[in-house]
């Protein structure tokens, strides 16, 4: 497990100093004895965008795409981590309209207002259509659900979806799944899916193919991160169970404002920075609060995810860009 | 002085009626506080009676403070987020549900029955709090 492990470091490595990007800055990687939790950073120059192995040589086939992530607005938030999350939005917007290749649509990972007010839903709403992305899929954060126990965001941006919000959609050959973790949460506990979101996944993904890629998003991580803070579900390891015999399986998730990651056999996990302001590293401050820093590092540590998939190795590529564009951090097979 | 004969008389059946309805009063209050008297000596109290009590929460780096809070029956409790994140106070037994509160938002219940009372933040669940009310 543990050369596993390094393999992957190692691979991850060679394939951030080998792919013919001019790489300026450092390079950083960290892993987490005991969790299996690894970081890969790489700073310098904005970082290209491809990094899967073997992408460079087959080049683009039909079926290639990207997609982006954004997490965390937190629309409505306005102390003195960030007093303009408007703002700090729609510079991430900015920078996925100036992304190179276009991508197919946005999936946005929840806590879009920080209060649940109709106000707030209206200035993502807003924001958001300025987006070159038109299709966005979201799933709701906690922050989401406060007033009704999440009605008006299920009106607004999860209409269709079963339950609390949950569903899943295809894209060229890909199968995603949004799944929500942050309704009916029980006193002491962590994020939970519920019973009856569990049976409808084991629905969804019975009688797909093993070759299929699956990406599931969801608010809170799907894998226990720090459960002090609460950064994890109780009942993931049932989802998880649902999409092991995958080939490719990719967990997309926000709510700890930082990107982290962690691969366990076939499945990505990953966590997105959030556009609004950033928060500690597990345990590093008394609490989950937000982390204040300098006005001018805030877009350092805010940012979005960009997501390559690639027919040729089913495989995708995550690369996080803070929105100054000072750091990109990429993982993938 | 006929005038004057008639006007205190007058004067003396004023002072009986006012007389009755003070009586009527004093008696009435008498009773309210004989009742409240029985009411409260069903349930011994301390020191205060605790109608007016009042105490706090305090809701800090996502904690809740103290834990657990011990009043007495009749107290007001008021829970007070000082954090820069909204937060909830809800009853795990279903007996009260503030509404988010935002930095500085304040949330009152006033307990009149003895009993243990859990909570939590619905948007941090790991937040778990006590009131422990006493009689």
């Amino acid at each position: 497990m543990a050369d596993k492990k390094q393999d992957f470091i190692d691979q991850r490595l060679h394939d951030l100093n080998n792919d013919g990007v001019d790489r300026r800055g450092f390079l950083k990687c960290m892993a987490w004895a005991g969790t299996g939790l690894v970081w890969t950073l790489a700073g310098g120059v904005p970082v290209s965008r491809v990094f899967a192995k073997g992408a460079k040589k087959d080049g683009a086939k039909g079926g290639d795409f990207t997609f982006v992530q954004i997490s965390d607005s937190h629309i409505g938030f306005d102390k003195p981590a960030n007093p303009d999350v408007t703002a700090t939005l729609q510079v991430a917007i900015d920078k996925i309209n100036a992304l190179p290749e276009r991508p197919d649509f946005m999936i946005h990972t929840g806590d879009l207002s920080h209060l649940s007010k109709p106000t707030e839903f209206d200035t993502l709403d807003q924001a958001l259509r300025g987006a070159a992305a038109k299709q966005i899929y979201f799933v709701p954060g906690e922050h989401d659900m406060l007033t009704d126990n999440g009605e008006q965001y299920l009106q607004r941006f999860g209409k269709g979806a079963k339950g609390t919000g949950w569903y899943s959609f295809d894209h060229k050959g890909v199968h995603f799944v949004g799944l929500v973790n942050v309704a009916n949460l029980k006193a002491g506990g962590l994020g939970s899916l519920g019973h009856e979101q569990l049976e409808w996944l084991e629905d969804d993904l019975k009688g797909r193919s093993t070759s299929t890629p699956v990406v599931l998003f969801a608010h809170i991580p799907l894998w226990t991160i720090y459960p002090d803070w609460g950064w994890g579900t109780d009942d993931s390891e049932q989802a998880l169970s649902y999409v092991k015999r995958f080939g490719s399986v990719t967990v997309l998730n926000g709510h700890i404002h930082q990107v982290m990651q962690k691969v366990e056999g076939k499945v990505s996990f990953h966590t997105a920075m959030s556009t609004a302001f950033p928060q500690p590293a597990p345990g590093k401050a008394p609490s989950a609060g937000p982390m204040k820093v300098p006005a001018d590092q805030l877009k350092k540590v805010l940012g979005i995810t960009d997501v390559n998939y690639q027919v040729s190795g089913k495989s995708l590529a995550v690369v996080d860009s803070s929105l100054d564009g000072s750091m990109s951090a990429s993982s993938g097979e | 002085m006929q005038p004057l004969k008639v006007k205190q008389f007058a004067d003396l059946k004023w002072n009986v009626a006012v007389l009755i309805v003070v009586t009527s009063v004093m008696i009435l209050v008498s009773t309210i506080s004989q009742a409240q008297h029985e009411n409260s000596s069903s349930k011994p109290v301390g020191a205060t009676t605790g109608t007016d009590a009042a105490a706090q929460v305090m809701i800090d780096n996502f904690v809740y403070s103290p834990v657990p809070l011990s009043v007495k029956v009749g107290t007001t409790v008021t829970w007070i987020n000082h954090d820069d994140i909204p937060h909830t106070v809800d009853s795990t037994q279903g007996k009260f549900k503030s509404a988010a509160l935002d930095t500085d938002d304040k949330f009152e219940f006033k307990f009149t029955e003895a009993g243990e009372y859990p909570f939590y933040c619905r948007i941090h669940p790991k937040m778990t709090g006590k009131v422990i009310v006493q009689p």
